[in-house]
């Protein structure tokens, strides 16, 4: 298994806020989302491990309780994106990226 | 020293001995072990039929391998346990395993009965028990064109639906006089027979085969005892089942004359430290063949096990079922046989409705009910029955149509506190009533919490009604809110938006709501936001609040990828835009339909290729169809008088106008119309949110109808309206619904729960009693003119179509995607062609 670095993805000003895009990150892809009112980045895998297709990217983004979440668009769980585990079917998870904004360019480690 | 019990059979109801036990406080003293006939461990039987409906056999499991091993049961499948030694508490298998046991169930449940026919053991004569069987029967009737059922009961009329569900043919031949002869009495039996023959199933009753010969037209030819015949190419038996009683039968363990191993109440059979649980069972001379008794059973056998004094008393045989569509009760003694009784009936032929109750001889006590298509009363029924209830003074409001509306059945208030509620799970109303009282407020935390409603869900509609008469008493506000970030419910907030002329999410949360929103109040919003100021939805402030197919103009297919839908108003397309059409559907690979909704529609297509394919659309002078949003979907329409020998009136033009003036407004739920240019109804328009039909004297138009799950004729609102008249109506009911309307709320359900009902919406609308006419219609027209094709604003933009790329940082496409020909169009490859990568579709990048 190959090191992880911090792999540049794109300038935070690409990002729409309140939404998710997806990334290609070492061949994996990663869905990526920016809270306005938090001011902060998430980054989880972009694959819904339920409907098993690659859209999570495309979900609401939003809070249950104290946990930030995103919606699967295809049959709606939620993903908490700090732990990655489905609040609905704790059996599933995807995995969280660490992610941060460096001079204003988005980075990914993976 | 744990230990061992030993389970033969693991059907439903020898896996719920097993929960039972292994999730029992004491679970920790037994060590179970269970063998299985058959190749899988237990699954849902009673839901048998819905194999044929989609549902696979991992679908109908009731437990997994995984389950059990995390559990410590051992379990041993495909091994018939085929003697006992009972001297030395052993089982012996046909593999030759030997097992010892302290304590054995004998869960081996029942067998089809198979009438002595000859020639009743064809290749084509089947019997319906396992999925096993169904897959038999699945492969019998692709090769076949008639199917025969031979038993008119519950589980034959079950497996007539299954051979109907094939595309049959579908006989049903009984040796009674009537259908569900044990459950139904003749009135009943007789309107289930008409109903069911309505459908297209034969009904042939008093009828004994005699023999199976070869058919002449067909594989076989029934001979029946009265000299007439049938010719079928499958036959299956349902005539019945027979205790699995050969074990015990062997070993010397009492059974019954007719079958059966004979338990007393705590389920132990006349050999100590074995027991019998089940259909196998036979409890004060009596077989139950219902899956509630055995469960309770199972339960019993726990409790002696483990020391407890649970103790089986007989069970209720009511049902409640939906058969080939035919919804039929019965309750307790359904026949009346009790000495004395006496009953009360009610028969409507034309809404083909039968009712009878049974009562005590002092007209006190409800004994029995029958309910043919109409069910309603069954939960109240059942329960007055099991629990002794007395009967209300006129025992006719039971049974007899409200005419007021007003509801005569019992609030469940005067539900015993003992009274079982959910019969599968054995769940009680106390239990019910507990779990709310420790904080559950929803139907999901209710069946997570008591398990109830679960199996059968038959008590569904019941267990919600304790649950919210619970809530109240608690005196817990049975809340209106959106979600947990507003306190307020939809109509609040539409109210808000309106008044207070709020523009974005981000305002109206920090002045009225707490926390991020979520996937419920966003899209709400975002409707609200639209339906009120029309701006473009996919503007920054207002994308994050756009559900999966509003954020990108599209509908989302199961595998990610959108269909495109451009609008076709009124169904009314020319040459060289179906060409246009076509040739996109080519050069993309798209797979093409044609909509119940008179749209043509492509699917398959990427993210990324979106706007190219929109641009092309565009350029050719389509719009999009709003197909993906909470807004007009279609306006359907017949062909009207410019063409039609019928037709009175232009439903084309009427349907494209409409279609032209509300395209694009949003509203809490999708929105339907329908233009009929004649009475003949060829749009089906009353089965629309707004159904205009054309009449010698006008239009009429007719509200709150729709199809989808609950379909619900709409109601007739005006007559004879002239083309302005319609519409400033239709303006007027769609702000009002707009304004009023809860969240995914369709207008059928809004005019359902509106106090006044029609007859209040006609004074609003027509009377303009509450002086908001103008201001609605004023509202609408501020909305229609704002209009915009969002594609259209979308492709004209670079800056908007960058989110519409997959990967934000690369060309590529979605590499998960994978598809197959079938028909000479793709669809989305199953599980197991992906694995094998057989004959995929090369995509278009």
């Amino acid at each position: 298994m190959s090191e992880k670095t911090w792999v540049n993805i794109c300038n935070e000003s690409d990002l729409f806020a309140d939404t998710g895009v997806c990334a290609k990150v070492k061949g994996q892809q990663v869905a990526i989302f920016k809270s306005r009112r938090l001011g902060e980045v998430f980054a989880i895998s972009n694959y819904d491990p339920i409907g098993e297709a690659n859209v999570l990217s495309r979900g609401i983004l939003g809070s249950i309780g104290e946990a930030i979440v995103v919606a699967s668009p295809l049959y709606k769980e939620h993903y908490n994106l700090r732990t990655g585990e489905c609040l609905e079917k704790p059996e599933y998870s995807v995995t969280v990226y660490p992610v941060k904004v460096e001079n204003g360019v988005v980075q990914v480690q993976a | 020293m744990k230990k061992r019990i030993v389970v033969v059979g693991n059907g439903m109801v020898g896996h719920k001995f097993i929960d039972n036990l292994v999730n029992h406080a004491d679970a920790a003293n037994y060590q179970v072990i269970t063998f299985s006939e058959e190749p899988r461990l237990a699954y849902d039987r009673v839901q048998l039929s819905k194999y044929f409906s989609g549902s696979t056999a991992e679908d109908l499991m009731l437990t997994s391998e995984d389950y059990y091993n995390e559990k410590s049961v051992e379990f041993i499948l495909k091994d018939k346990v085929v003697d006992l030694d009972l001297e030395n508490k052993e089982v012996i298998t046909a593999s030759g395993r030997r097992e010892g046991y302290d304590k054995l169930i004998l869960a081996t449940g029942s067998f089809p009965f198979v009438p002595p026919i000859p020639g009743n053991n064809g290749e084509h004569c089947l019997v319906y028990r396992t999925i096993e069987d169904l897959e038999a029967i699945t492969a019998s009737s692709a090769v076949s064109k008639v199917g025969v059922v031979v038993g008119g009961g519950l589980l034959g009329l079950e497996a007539a639906a299954a051979l109907k569900a094939a595309g049959l043919e579908t006989h049903v031949v009984e040796f009674a006089p009537r259908l569900m002869a044990v459950q139904l009495d003749e009135g009943g039996g007789k309107l289930l027979r008409r109903k069911i023959e309505a459908i297209g199933v034969k009904v042939h009753t008093q009828k004994a085969t005699t023999e199976i010969v070869a058919g002449t037209e067909a594989r076989y030819r029934m001979n029946f005892a009265d000299g007439s015949h049938l010719e079928t190419d499958m036959i299956l038996f349902s005539a019945g089942i027979r205790p699995q009683d050969e074990l015990a039968r062997k070993c010397g363990i009492q059974v019954g004359d007719r079958g059966g191993i004979v338990v007393d109440n705590n389920c132990v059979t006349s050999v100590p430290d074995v027991y019998s649980i089940g259909e196998s069972a036979l409890w004060n001379n009596r077989i139950y063949g219902l899956v509630a008794p055995g469960y309770h059973m199972a339960k019993v056998a726990v409790s002696h096990i483990t020391g407890g004094n649970e103790q089986f008393t007989g069970a209720d045989m009511s049902t409640k079922l939906k058969l080939l569509g035919v919804d039929v009760a019965s309750v307790g003694d359904a026949h009346g046989n009790t000495p004395g009784s006496l009953s009360y009936t009610y028969s409507n032929d034309v809404e083909e409705v039968y009712k009878r109750i049974i009562v005590s001889a002092d007209n006190t006590k409800l004994l029995g009910a029958v309910l043919v298509g109409d069910v309603e009363a069954y939960g109240t029924l059942q329960q007055m029955c099991v629990n002794g209830m007395d009967l209300p003074e006129d025992p006719n409001g039971l049974i007899l149509p409200s005419v007021d509306g007003a509801s005569h059945g019992m609030g469940v208030d005067a539900l015993p506190e003992t009274a079982q509620i959910c019969s599968c799970m054995d769940v009680s109303k106390g239990a019910i009533c507990c779990a709310v009282q420790n904080g559950a407020n929803t139907m999901g935390e209710i069946k997570a919490i008591t398990k109830a409603s679960t199996s059968c869900g038959g008590c569904t509609a019941l267990v919600k009604q304790i649950m919210d008469a619970e809530l109240v008493k608690l005196g817990v506000e049975v809340s209106n809110h959106i979600c947990e970030h507003f306190p307020h419910s939809r109509k609040e907030l539409a109210d808000i938006v309106r008044i207070k002329k709020i523009k974005t999410f981000d305002e109206l949360l920090d002045g009225h709501g707490k926390g991020l929103g979520c996937d419920i109040c966003k899209p709400a919003v975002g409707s609200i936001l639209a339906s009120f100021w029309n701006e473009y939805v996919l503007d920054k402030k207002h994308i994050g609040l756009q559900d999966t197919n509003d954020i990108f103009l599209g509908n989302m297919q199961k595998d990610g990828t959108y269909s495109i839908v451009p609008r076709v108003a009124g169904g009314e397309i020319t040459p060289e835009k179906l060409i246009v059409l076509g040739q996109v559907a080519k050069d993309y690979k798209l797979y093409t339909k044609i909509t119940g909704g008179q749209r043509i529609d492509l699917f398959g297509a990427q993210l990324h290729q979106l706007p190219a394919i929109w641009k092309v659309l565009v350029e050719a002078g389509f719009e999009t169809g709003q197909a993906y949003g909470k807004s007009l979907r279609t306006v359907k329409s017949c062909v009207g008088s410019t063409w039609c020998r019928y037709g009175v009136l232009d439903s084309v033009g009427m349907a494209i106008r409409l279609e032209e003036r509300y395209k694009g407004i949003r509203a809490p739920h999708k929105i339907k119309f329908g233009v009929s240019g004649c009475t003949r109804e060829c749009a089906e328009a009353q089965g629309k949110d707004f159904g205009v039909i054309a009449t010698e004297s006008g239009w009429n138009l007719y509200v709150c109808g729709n199809g989808g799950m609950r379909p619900r004729h709409a109601d007739l609102f005006a007559t004879g309206l002239d083309d302005e008249t319609l519409i400033k109506y239709i303006d007027r009911v769609m702000m009002f619904y707009i304004r009023t309307g809860d969240r995914l709320q369709r207008t059928s359900v809004w005019l359902e729960n509106m106090e006044g009902g029609l007859p209040y919406l006609k004074k609003v609308i027509i009377d303009d009693k509450l002086g908001l006419a103008a201001e609605l219609e004023q509202q609408l027209q501020e909305n229609i003119d704002q209009f915009q094709c969002e594609w259209k604003t979308t492709v004209e933009n670079p800056e908007l179509q960058k989110r519409f790329k997959h990967f934000i940082n690369s060309d590529d496409r979605d590499d998960n995607l994978a598809y197959v020909l079938e028909r000479e169009q793709i669809r989305p490859a199953f599980k197991d062609e992906r694995a094998n990568k057989i004959d995929l579709v090369e995509l278009v990048d």
